[in-house]
């Protein structure tokens, strides 16, 4: 059978990828260039005490996309971490860092990673909790309905029910999230 | 127990007994009351001693005879202890009944990155109780790598009714409700210094400490907490300031704004040493809250009426265009702290050009060699600059290296003390700074990349280093970094008479290393070693010495339990402390960490569970 560009087109929609279903995974970005290749030269008197942590080596061929920082060790260069932490916690306040926590759902086989600066509110959150998880839901009423209840581990470690506090203070103490059925929540059956 | 002889001229106060005698306790030596002729001439003594303030001085006085050591020890006003564990809290009360004020260290240095685990020790607790009981009328206190509880502040509060000044340096363990406490109870307060502590509140538990102050006129000549991570209440910070006429100290944390620092220096233009908080606008952050920022004009014109400022700190969000704002008070300016302020060679040299009396900088490497060399062209009267890396990495992109240390070299030539982190350096250029300035009584020189050589010729730093110690005939701290053999060490040996301080990390090939230093260097007091190739053998070579020194830290050497415990029945006065990390094998055959300190006070009793005192 011969092969026509339509074909080719529909060949790309069954390629196994690692992303999920409906989603295009994007272009991996060109390589940078990587610094310090004179590191190489450098790396020839080092040796390895015990009781020191192993440096990575970093790698400076050009065919890798980045090099790997070094590993770094403890106190090491000997500055403070009260001054480390003041660029830090400035670098924190000021730019807007991802706040990265794992989203897990009862029954779902795998977890799902949002970032929590991405949105402004409860209702933002929700709804795109729904849109991640809809594959998963009975189809009754998705994870936004009565099935489900969302729940979140804050700082000292006590599961919580989402919505409770304002916006600001819950990103600020929330560890990972959990999708709970509602069943487990209220301790009662579920509804058949 | 033997008694040793050793070295009574390098003995902070209260470390060591010593009379004349040979009766090192001074338990029993105060207890016969002397005949009354003695009595008299103990009386001259004392008048005439109390003139004495040096620790050294005092400490030699002391040895003279028994009549002499009662005399010093009633007139002593300060007590300095180096170590907090060389000494009881109790023995140095019996001794020293009169003290005013006290200056009291913990940890050892490395601690402050992180080599030290948490809770090792240093606790303020026993000594504050002590003192409580023995010293009602204290003044002052110093505390400096202490661990300090909310509860001990309180008990500080209430046990000294004249209570002055308190400083605090890299201390934690309290937060704000201990530092209300002292604002409340403290009513002749003058001094509350706060540098680089780590205040930290329970969540939800930041105190008001700043409204706790008297409500009158107060005393207060220095306030400092740029180290405090919570923001104070302005409003009553801005009313304690008006209400400080002998306030010439300030030094605000980083959540003051721009405008804000403008409404407190309106309120206190006599000021001489101010940290500026973050220098930024608060307008920036929420530009519905204000109407526009400051203008750099009307900043200026604050600075300007600020007529006695010589010091200026802070800077911690800088925004560039304000700081012309300080050229008004450059001329004047002795010390410039910018060692929190991302500024480039261009935003540093319209200031740095102004401050002819500069005699302490501290910058941050964003400036460049180019920076560095502005400032070479004006400050030449500098005596000690310390140059910071904003990207404290291995690996980082350096942006200081030889050619600023050069340029500064040949500028000022007046320099003593520098520090300086880079990560590129060569021999030509530290050998250039050891001729150009001889009067360096401190030369740190940190290159970040371990073991990393002469970045010209490839090879080791040894000649630097050894040039610094030969040709700097008054350097008492030395820190070394790089690609060092056992050579370099020679020349520290042999050349580093009066070096007092010696930090080495990643450097030496073999014993010999430590060897030399420890058989040259007759002036040792403070030796701190990280991950280098020194084992056994030569720790035990500083046997003869190591009563003469405050302390010895050697973590990730070549050192085994064995001849850590050697040295410990060598040395029975030795505390010799092996700290392991958590997770360590207890069967692991190195020594992870070894700490030894001389003390009176024996083996201490809250060594925590990861300390194994040999």
């Amino acid at each position: 059978m011969e092969v026509s560009v339509s074909d080719f087109d529909n060949l790309k929609a069954t390629e196994l990828r690692l992303g999920l279903p409906g989603i295009d995974a994007p272009e991996k970005p060109a390589p940078v260039s990587p610094r310090g290749s004179k590191r190489a030269l450098l790396k020839a008197n080092e040796e390895c005490w015990p009781g020191t942590s192993k440096s990575l080596e970093a790698d400076t061929s050009n065919q890798e996309a980045q090099p790997m920082a070094k590993a770094q060790v403890i106190g090491w260069p000997p500055i403070r971490s009260y001054r480390k932490n003041s660029f830090k916690a400035r670098k924190a306040e000021v730019e807007a860092a991802g706040l990265f926590v794992k989203v897990s759902m009862d029954g779902a086989p795998y977890l799902r990673k949002i970032d929590l600066k991405v949105y402004k509110g409860y209702k933002e959150l929700r709804e795109a909790l729904d849109n991640m998880f809809r594959c998963f839901s009975t189809g009754m009423e998705g994870c936004n309905g009565s099935e489900y209840a969302i729940t979140y581990e804050d700082k000292d470690g006590d599961w919580m029910l989402v919505g409770d506090v304002p916006w600001e203070m819950f990103i600020s103490s929330c560890k990972r999230l959990r999708i709970m059925r509602r069943s487990e929540a209220t301790g009662m059956p579920s509804s058949p | 127990m033997r008694r040793e002889r050793c070295d009574m001229s390098e003995v902070e106060g209260g470390e060591r007994g010593g009379a004349g005698g040979g009766d090192g306790a001074g338990d029993g030596v105060a207890d016969a009351p002397p005949p009354f002729s003695d009595r008299v001439l103990e009386n001259v003594l004392e008048n005439v001693l109390q003139f004495l303030s040096s620790p050294r001085d005092r400490n030699a006085a002391s040895l003279v005879c028994r009549s002499w050591y009662r005399a010093e020890a009633q007139t002593r006003r300060e007590l300095f202890i180096g170590n907090c564990y060389a000494v009881s809290p109790r023995r140095a009360t019996e001794r020293f009944r009169c003290i005013r004020a006290v200056v009291l260290k913990g940890k050892p240095r490395f601690a402050d990155f992180n080599l030290v685990p948490s809770n090792w020790g240093a606790h303020f607790h026993p000594w504050v109780s002590t003192m409580a009981a023995a010293y009602p009328w204290l003044e002052k206190l110093c505390l400096k790598r202490i661990s300090v509880a909310d509860g001990d502040l309180s008990l500080l509060a209430h046990s000294f009714p004249n209570f002055k000044e308190l400083s605090l340096i890299c201390c934690e363990g309290f937060g704000t409700a201990g530092l209300a406490i002292i604002a409340e109870k403290c009513r002749h307060l003058r001094v509350l210094d706060l540098i680089e502590d780590c205040v930290e509140d329970e969540e939800d538990e930041t105190v008001d400490w700043i409204s706790r102050f008297p409500g009158t006129t107060t005393s207060l000549e220095s306030l400092g907490f740029d180290c405090v991570g919570s923001a104070v209440n302005f409003e009553a910070l801005e009313a304690l300031v008006a209400r400080s006429p002998a306030l010439r100290w300030l030094r605000v944390n980083h959540h003051v704004s721009v405008e804000q620092l403008r409404r407190l220096m309106a309120r206190a233009p006599q000021l001489t040493h101010l940290g500026t908080g973050s220098f930024g606008s608060a307008a920036a952050a929420a530009p519905l809250l204000q109407g526009g920022g400051s203008s750099v004009e009307d900043l200026a014109w604050t600075f300007a009426a600020s007529k006695s400022l010589v010091c200026l700190s802070g800077f911690r969000d800088v925004e560039p265009h304000y700081l012309p704002a300080i050229h008004p008070v450059c001329a004047n300016l002795t010390s410039l702290n910018f060692s929190f302020a991302e500024v480039t060679a261009e935003e540093l040299e319209p200031v740095i050009r102004r401050c002819h009396n500069l005699q302490n900088f501290w910058v941050l490497d964003t400036v460049g060699d180019e920076g560095l060399q502005a400032v070479a062209a004006t400050c030449k009267d500098l005596r000690e600059l310390k140059v910071f890396p904003l990207d404290p990495r291995e690996d980082s992109e350096g942006s200081v290296s030889d050619v600023g240390l050069i340029a500064i070299s040949e500028g000022c030539r007046k320099l003593r003390s520098i520090l300086y982190f880079c990560q590129q350096m060569t021999n030509a250029a530290v050998i250039t700074m050891s001729q150009n300035c001889q009067d360096l009584v401190v030369f740190r020189l940190c290159i970040m990349g371990r073991r990393r050589p002469d970045h010209w010729t490839g090879e080791p730093m040894d000649e630097g280093f050894g040039a610094i110690v030969m040709n700097c005939k008054k350097l008492r701290r030395l820190a070394v970094s790089g690609l060092l053999t056992d050579k370099a060490f020679a020349y520290i040996g042999e050349y580093g008479k009066l070096v007092r301080t010696l930090s080495v990390a990643f450097a030496g090939n073999s014993d010999l290393g430590l060897r030399y230093v420890l058989e040259g260097c007759n002036k040792l007091q403070k030796l701190e070693i990280r991950d280098s190739p020194f084992g056994d053998s030569a720790l035990l070579s500083g046997l003869h010495h190591y009563y003469n020194m405050r302390f010895v830290w050697m973590s990730s050497c070549k050192l085994s339990p064995r001849g850590c415990k050697v040295v410990a029945q060598m040395l029975p006065l030795l505390v010799v402390e092996v700290i392991r990390d958590r997770d360590e094998d207890h069967d692991n055959e190195a020594v992870s960490k070894l700490y030894m300190y001389r003390s009176l006070a024996g083996s201490r009793n809250d060594a925590p569970s990861f300390v194994e005192i040999l």
